[in-house]
């Protein structure tokens, strides 16, 4: 079934665990320097936020309906059944309408390479597929990042959210946003202190569907419009024809 | 002055500068990779490549489905004298859009990749298919010029048998393409200043596609008869200028019921680095040519009507980058400003298309009415003479 991330930051002591065990299974470079660094980049796809002793995850959040996948022009980035959004690096042509199109801004790029890539966190489909939880969330110590079923997280989440009234604020960040997402975020502060866009903002609804509902016009649209201009340009053209003759026939009765 | 045989020029010495600089960072684009050359980065996914060379290439080259659809569709036969300039510029703008492309895409050597991994429901691939199947329109429609010079008349009568098809296909690839080119940004409502993030950014789109390609038909004649001596008869550039007068009051209308249906008329007067952007756009594209235009006067005036097409021009143009760019700064957090080199590349692709027009009015038959007796067609003089004259 599909599977999930749920992260807490009330849980979470900002050892960046998550974040050193994410580089190694993706074959990145980790050192202090990269782990100093507080914004994700090509070479790291999570980091953790500090904020006053507070923390907060970020990495993709792995929508239902991605706005990625949809408006990819080859199709380079899909939702697999397990739930991770996996990106197919031999079809990319490098538009990078996937990172304008993110409402997460997750999709980065390799700015500096000669064939160049998009990252983002793909949350590690061969474990996953393998029964196996995802890396930052079998590296994190004090299970602030889980693993498991979506059904039973977002259930553990509302538990939580239930049993500790004013620990959180009251919001799964995931559940709802452009249409639910497969990793949810709880937090005792705001999230968008840590540049996660508001629910307010970005809809409950999928983002594809904007787009969705201009495409969806063009089966209907394309005949329709050729078959007008088909006819104005018949109408048109049998009118030219036949003033043409007229003149023609008018000239012969003035000859006469 | 002159140099080896070669007369010296300013707009001569700017082209060589321009092209050296641009070669410069060519160098630099596929040596040193997109972050050498540009300052794109993550929060700024799309610069200026995308937001001028090709939001505002594809709209400056609407001329050709235009013009096309009037004589062919609609037989306004007073404009046949002008298909044949604006079908080249479409064809131009078209390749040279292609050309930007290939700096633009991280991987141009994938481009191909379009027609083997389709996916339907991207705008993106709906836009790459028009447009390299209207450029392949729009070369068939550009033949006959080349045909004609050689005197090839067969090939000619094969070409003229499928040209009302290739005409209606013309249109049809450009109503999808350039009202798609909007809808590329209907996914990112929520990144978008209000101004510009309407529902109707597909259908403004398309209307500023036509208005800017009567504009250029306009502007580029002017250039044309200034440069070689080949222009349009004032009476056509009259009626293509009251046509434009029609376009821009339909689009103002529209635009400013859109903005009353959505409720934010006020905030448009509020002064805002927004707003700012926003009555620059409005002033050149709507302002000033209106005012122009509304005078009768001004109409049959050649040097006027040059004003008000460049200004609708510019005012557009500043339209899709505010849309591409200035709408977004706000959510991003950050301000994009070019790259030199960025700007250099850019300055390369239209010193290009100024190059290849100023070829192919010299030595295709392209001001000339095909209705019209047999031309002697041009002596060869070297290019180097006859181009770039001033």
């Amino acid at each position: 079934m599909s599977k999930a991330i749920l992260y807490d930051a009330t849980l979470c002591i900002g050892c960046k665990q998550c974040e050193g065990a994410c580089a190694e299974q993706n074959k990145l470079p980790y050192d202090d320097k990269v782990a100093g660094e507080t914004i994700q980049s090509e070479h790291k796809y999570t980091v953790v936020l500090t904020q006053n002793d507070r923390y907060m995850r970020r990495l993709c959040q792995h929508c239902n309906e991605p706005a990625c996948a949809s408006v990819c022009p080859v199709g380079a980035f899909h939702k697999t059944k397990e739930g991770p959004v996996v990106y197919d690096v031999w079809k990319c042509i490098g538009c990078r309408y996937c990172m304008l199109a993110c409402a997460f801004s997750q999709p980065k790029y390799q700015w500096g390479k000669l064939n160049p890539r998009v990252t983002k966190c793909i949350m590690c489909p061969d474990r996953v597929q393998a029964g196996k939880p995802t890396a930052c969330a079998e590296a994190c110590p004090t299970g602030a990042t889980k693993f498991g079923e979506r059904d039973d997280l977002i259930a553990e989440a509302k538990d939580r959210l239930k049993q500790n009234p004013g620990t959180y604020v009251d919001e799964i960040y995931g559940l709802t946003e452009v249409g639910g997402t497969s990793v949810f975020l709880l937090s005792p502060v705001p999230f968008e202190d840590y540049g996660l866009p508001k629910l307010a903002k970005i809809g409950d609804k999928p983002l594809p569907e904007y787009t969705g509902r201009v495409m969806e016009l063009m089966p209907d649209f394309i005949p329709l419009w050729a078959l007008i201009l088909g006819g104005v340009y018949w109408v048109s053209n049998r009118r030219a024809e036949v003033a043409e003759v007229e003149a023609e026939e008018r000239a012969l009765r003035g000859e006469k | 002055m002159t140099i080896m045989g070669i007369k010296i020029t300013f707009w001569r010495v700017v082209f060589v500068v321009i092209m050296v600089l641009g070669i410069y960072s060519t160098y630099v684009r596929y040596l040193q990779g997109l972050g050498a050359v540009s300052n794109m980065n993550d929060n700024f996914p799309w610069g200026l490549w995308i937001g001028f060379d090709c939001l505002c290439g594809i709209m400056l080259a609407a001329g050709g489905f235009v013009v096309t659809g009037a004589v062919y569709i609609f037989h306004v036969e007073r404009l046949h004298c002008i298909v044949r300039s604006t079908v080249l510029t479409a064809f131009l703008g078209y390749v040279l859009f292609i050309v930007g492309l290939l700096y633009d895409l991280g991987r141009p050597w994938f481009i191909w990749h379009q027609l083997v991994y389709m996916n339907f429901h991207s705008v993106m691939f709906e836009v790459g298919m028009c447009v390299m199947t209207y450029t392949t329109v729009l070369f068939f429609e550009f033949l006959p010029n080349v045909l004609e010079r050689f005197n090839l008349h067969t090939p000619i009568r094969w070409v003229k048998k499928i040209y009302p098809i290739l005409i209606i296909l013309g249109i049809l690839l450009s109503t999808l393409h350039q009202s798609s080119l909007g809808s590329l940004f209907l996914i990112v409502p929520e990144k978008m200043n209000p101004f510009w993030a309407t529902p109707a950014l597909p259908f403004f789109f398309f209307l500023s596609a036509i208005a800017c390609g009567l504009a250029m038909t306009i502007f580029e004649s002017t250039l044309s008869s200034r440069a070689f001596g080949r222009g349009l008869e004032r009476s056509v550039l009259t009626e293509l200028g009251g046509a434009l007068y029609v376009v821009l009051w339909v689009i103002g209308l529209l635009r400013v019921e859109d903005y009353v249906n959505r409720g934010i008329v006020k905030s448009i007067f509020q002064p805002s680095y927004e707003a700012y952007f926003l009555w620059a756009e409005l002033t050149m594209a709507f302002v000033i040519p209106l005012i122009i235009l509304s005078f009768k006067a001004a109409r049959k005036s050649p040097t006027m009507l040059y004003i008000a097409s460049l200004s609708t021009i510019l005012g557009f143009v500043t339209n899709r980058l505010n849309v591409a760019m200035t709408s977004m700064e706000t959510w991003i957090g950050h301000h994009y400003l070019p790259k030199w080199t960025e700007v250099s590349i850019t300055l390369m692709i239209c010193a290009m298309g100024f190059f290849c027009f100023s070829l192919a009015v010299n030595y295709l038959p392209i001001f000339e009415d095909e209705h019209s007796e047999k031309h002697e067609p041009a002596p060869l003089i070297p290019i180097a003479e006859q181009t770039l004259v001033h």
